[in-house]
């Protein structure tokens, strides 16, 4: 592990802190149906469509695992490089609420069904290890609804039942921009597995974020307090910020920090208490009796393993590698499947004589920024992976330059046209008959003989004049090497 | 041809078989004798209307094939029924109609069975006399006044008074063969696993079992036939090859060994129960088999263990009962006082008490003593049994510590009302099948049974064993009709 050149510490007078962050990251499973009911888990449907016997508790009614959940689960154990508990067990959580018919949730206490693993960041300045603590399945609750009706409150049960994957974290963390890396590389490893999507907007990847601070230096860990349920990077790490200074603050007045549960209330921009540890909720867990403990064989894990697909961290070093891409070239490259699935169709569609570096530079150049402007996803690309390396190709075999493939790349984002069929419709291909291209510069030169002579007697500047005119006379066409070749011979 | 209500299951069947009997012909029969038998409380939903109707259907078009042709047959109220109001005996339930049927009764109609209607219970199945019924305590057929024991008091009622051929109970920790002790009726507890737990009201999700109920071994081990089946949508439900246990039934059990352990010899139990054990001991052995004495030393530990653990899952499964999805609900000023008062005026007192109980166990800083020292203990049960069945077939024991007792005289001595289930709960917390048989009457003339445990999913050889002995027993329920006017 690299030493951090650039610590978040937070200053008072003259003391330094250090702020240590664990997190409980909830990613719903990719999955047709619940973790124990056949219900459907689609995003948006109207309230209370998605709901069985089993997820709304009637009477009678018995849980029967997904067993497609439980491989997802464990995929995603495979991908944190974590260890796979061959038994492991499903305990009730005790409590009472409107959105929870059962009253209790299934999950995972004492025995998660992946234990420690390790999740390894790119830092600017180096690679840093996290440890993972457990993962665990468990169910959603439903959602209460209390702004439709002044005095009633509507329970929309259609999340009831949703698996959850919870990945706990070791408080290995230390700044708000760290988790914002850890968040992002545990969504880019679930979406490369296929196990989460990890749309934060649809509530598919949330957060309980824990924070304390303890003088720089210091290897105790201070009190710490739990923000529940943040369901976007920006709001973390503003949450981050504003409790560990909180925490800062008490501790410069000699105050205790208590141990307590936060909520963080995104307009004001400030953390709340919501509940004190004296009045946590005993939460009786103890192990399903509806359910058996749930055993895997070492056949089930290792089909599993033999199946995951390449995942970011050796992508990147296969990218370095057969690629010959930089390591922050590759990182962008990989971080998302969807751009490691276009770049590499990219390289594909480049065939045998491809310009690598040209490709690189266009996708993270001038598609991300159209993307950007767009505000799209690159599964949305307006221009397809197969004509972005047409392009590629047009510019390194010489058919048109640099500057006529941004006039071209333009004409490409109406309808993902082929780059070829622009450059013979609008006649952008480059001049690159020499015959043609001297009498036009003879034409030049000719035409500005003046400064023809001011150039020989030294004004060496003037050479780019004569470019210029050139390309213009052309109307842009014109190869630029070969304008440089023969005016530097009839000059 | 005796009267109707007279024939056993078996008769019945064969008589519709043979049509000499139509389903109309039985069914208008148990309806007419249910009809007059409302003193004994047994039902709590009838449907007679539609099961003379579904008798009719299946007289036009008979299928003779089935196990159960046209049977009518009323069933316990924590079953639940597709359209007919299930109410587990409690106030909470009091409007709840399913939308679905439990795997168990699923199984019963697909045989040809008609539902006749809905019997009675302890509330939840938490009791062994059906006092804690929001509907009511029910009657025992053997004398006025007298409880049918519980939880399925009206299933036990319905039998020995003939108001069903044959029923279906569930059996916590000793639910069915408890009251069928005191009817003078034929209880069997499956082994764990042996029939779904789908869509049947839950009380203690690792011990509740369903089993017939039944007037004598044959009907018994013809519904146990029909009823047990591997079901997925129970995680519970173990996929065994089941055996045609009424085919297969035979009163051969020479050689078998029988165990008779020591420890189920209790302090202050009558001279009776005593005695009945030894005449059961001679009957074995006039079978041809052969007892052995052994030892179940961890017994004494099963009725504080079941306590314990029986609660803790009650209290998680009851939770679900909270005013907001379905059944009552009290209004309140805001969710937790809804709650509060839901629960408080929807829940019995027995009921209430288990769930403080479970909650209490299961709290953090209890847990480890109670609950954990409990499951600890269950398994020690379990090691008993193990090893008990390395040296015997089967174990015989009395099923009840007395005989039937007046209605209200152990509703405030809660201990006394669990030492009920002293001999069944170790069969229960270990998992195993155990069948009740009525073997004598006590000195004032009440029915006393005979438990036989057997080795997990081994209901075949224990219905053996109960149906040699049935035949030299020769058992005569001595039930005079009181309530008939």
């Amino acid at each position: 592990m690299s030493k951090n050149n650039s610590e978040y510490l937070i200053s008072r007078k003259d003391n330094q802190y250090e702020v240590v962050i664990g997190l409980e990251v909830h990613a719903q499973v990719l999955s047709e149906s619940k973790l124990f009911s056949t219900s459907a888990t689609k995003f948006g449907a109207e309230p209370n469509t998605q709901v069985s016997l089993v997820d709304a508790a009637f009477p009678g009614m018995l849980p029967v695992i997904n067993e497609f959940c439980v491989k997802q689960a464990i995929k995603t154990g495979i991908g944190l490089n974590a260890k796979i508990n061959k038994r492991s067990v499903f305990d009730r959580k005790n409590y009472f609420y409107a959105d929870l018919p059962q009253g209790y949730q299934i999950s995972q206490f004492k025995d998660p069904i992946v234990g420690e693993g390790k999740v390894i960041l790119d830092m600017p300045d180096g690679q840093k290890e996290i440890g993972i603590e457990r993962l665990h399945l468990e169910q959603d609750a439903g959602k209460s609804i209390h702004d439709l009706d002044p005095q009633n409150t509507f329970v929309d049960l259609n999340r009831s039942g949703v698996a959850l994957m919870e990945i706990v974290s070791k408080p290995d963390l230390r700044s708000p921009n760290e988790v914002s890396v850890y968040i992002k590389k545990l969504r880019s490893i679930m979406r490369y597995l296929g196990t989460c999507d990890g749309n934060m907007q649809e509530g598919s990847l949330r957060a309980d974020v824990n924070v304390s601070v303890r003088a720089k230096g210091s290897k105790e860990l201070g009190t710490r307090c739990e923000i529940k349920n943040v369901n976007s990077i920006k709001f973390m790490q503003m949450a981050i910020e504003y409790e560990a200074n909180r925490q800062v603050d008490l501790i410069e007045e000699g105050k205790l920090i208590d141990q307590e549960t936060r909520l963080f209330d995104t307009k004001k921009n400030e953390t709340r208490s919501m509940r004190s540890k004296e009045d946590a909720h005993d939460y009786r867990y103890f192990p399903d009796p509806d359910l058996l403990p749930l055993e895997v064989s070492d056949k089930f894990i290792a089909d599993l393993k033999n199946n995951i697909p390449e995942l970011p961290d050796d992508k990147k070093k296969r990218f370095i590698n057969e690629f010959k891409l930089s390591p922050y070239e590759a990182t962008i490259l990989v971080s998302d499947i969807d751009i490691a699935k276009y770049f590499e169709e990219v390289v594909v569609k480049m065939g045998k004589n491809k310009d690598m570096k040209l490709a690189v530079n266009w996708i993270t150049g001038e598609l991300f920024a159209v993307l950007n402007n767009k505000n799209l996803e690159i599964s949305q690309s307006p221009v397809s992976a197969k004509n972005l390396a047409i392009l590629v190709n047009l510019i390194k075999n010489g058919t048109i330059s640099g500057k006529i493939a941004k006039t071209v790349f333009e004409l490409m984002l109406e309808g993902d046209k082929d780059p070829q069929k622009i450059v013979e419709e609008k006649g952008l291909k480059q001049q690159s008959d020499p015959k043609a291209l001297e009498a036009l510069i003879d034409k030049i030169i000719n035409d500005n003989r003046e400064k023809a002579i001011e150039y020989k007697q030294g004004k060496e500047k003037l050479f780019g004049f004569f470019v210029g005119q050139a390309m213009k006379a052309s109307g842009g066409k014109a190869n630029p090497q070969l304008i440089n070749e023969i005016l530097k011979k009839k000059l | 041809m005796s009267e109707i209500i007279n024939q056993s299951l078996t008769e019945l069947v064969e008589n519709v078989k043979n049509k000499k009997l139509s389903s109309t012909d039985i069914t208008k029969a148990f309806i007419e004798r249910s009809e007059k038998s409302k003193e004994l409380n047994a039902y709590i939903t009838e449907d007679f209307t539609s099961a003379l109707d579904k008798a009719k259907k299946f007289d036009q078009k008979p299928n003779l094939d089935l196990k159960l042709p046209g049977i009518p047959m009323a069933v316990k109220d924590l079953f639940c029924t597709k359209g007919i109001k299930t109410t587990a005996g409690s106030k909470i339930l009091n409007n709840f109609v399913p939308t679905y049927e439990s795997t168990v009764t699923e199984n019963i109609w697909n045989e040809g069975a008609i539902l006749l209607g809905k019997l009675n219970c302890d509330e939840f199945a938490m009791g062994s006399s059906n006092e804690t019924s929001f509907f009511g305590n029910v009657q025992n057929p053997i004398d006025k006044n007298f409880v049918p024991g519980g939880s399925s008091g009206g299933s036990a009622s319905a039998v020995a008074g003939k108001l069903t051929p044959i029923t279906i109970g569930t059996d916590t920790g000793g639910s069915i063969r408890q009251p069928a002790s005191f009817t003078g009726t034929v209880g069997l507890k499956p082994t764990y696993g042996s029939c779904s737990r789908y869509g049947i009201v839950a009380f203690a999700s690792s011990l509740d079992q369903a089993g017939p109920m039944a007037q004598n071994v044959k009907d018994c081990a013809l519904l146990q036939e029909v009823i047990s089946s591997y079901d997925p949508k129970d995680s519970t439900s173990i996929d065994f090859e089941r055996n045609h246990y009424s085919k297969e039934l035979t009163n051969n059990i020479k050689g078998k060994k029988i165990g008779i352990p020591k420890e189920y010899r209790v302090d202050g139990m009558p001279k009776e129960i005593e005695e009945l054990w030894q005449k059961g001991i001679q009957y074995v052995k006039d079978c041809g088999a052969e007892t052995v004495d052994i030892s179940l030393p961890h017994t004494s530990y099963a009725l504080p263990t079941y306590y314990i653990v029986a609660p803790a899952e009650a209290s998680s499964n009851l939770a679900r009962y909270d005013g907001v999805k379905y059944g009552f609900r009290a209004s309140g000023e805001n969710l937790i006082d809804m709650y509060e008062k839901t629960r408080s005026e929807g829940f019995g007192a027995e009921v209430q008490r288990r769930i403080m109980i479970g909650t209490y166990v299961l709290s953090s800083g209890y847990y480890d003593a109670y609950y954990l020292k409990a499951q600890k203990v269950r398994k020690l049960i379990k090691n008993d049994f193990d090893a008990a069945y390395k040296k015997v077939d089967a174990i015989l024991t009395p099923s009840t510590p007395s005989s039937a007792f007046k209605i209200g005289e152990k509703t405030n001595d809660p201990v006394s009302m669990y030492l009920n289930d002293i001999f069944t709960v170790p069969v229960n917390l270990a998992g195993l099948p155990g069948i009740s048989i009525p073997a004598g009457h006590d000195s004032k003339g009440y029915p006393l049974g005979l438990q036989i445990i057997g080795k997990a999913f081994d209901e075949q050889n224990i219905l053996n064993i109960a149906f040699a002995m049935e035949q030299k027993i020769n058992f005569k329920n001595k039930i005079m009709d009181w309530w008939i006017k």
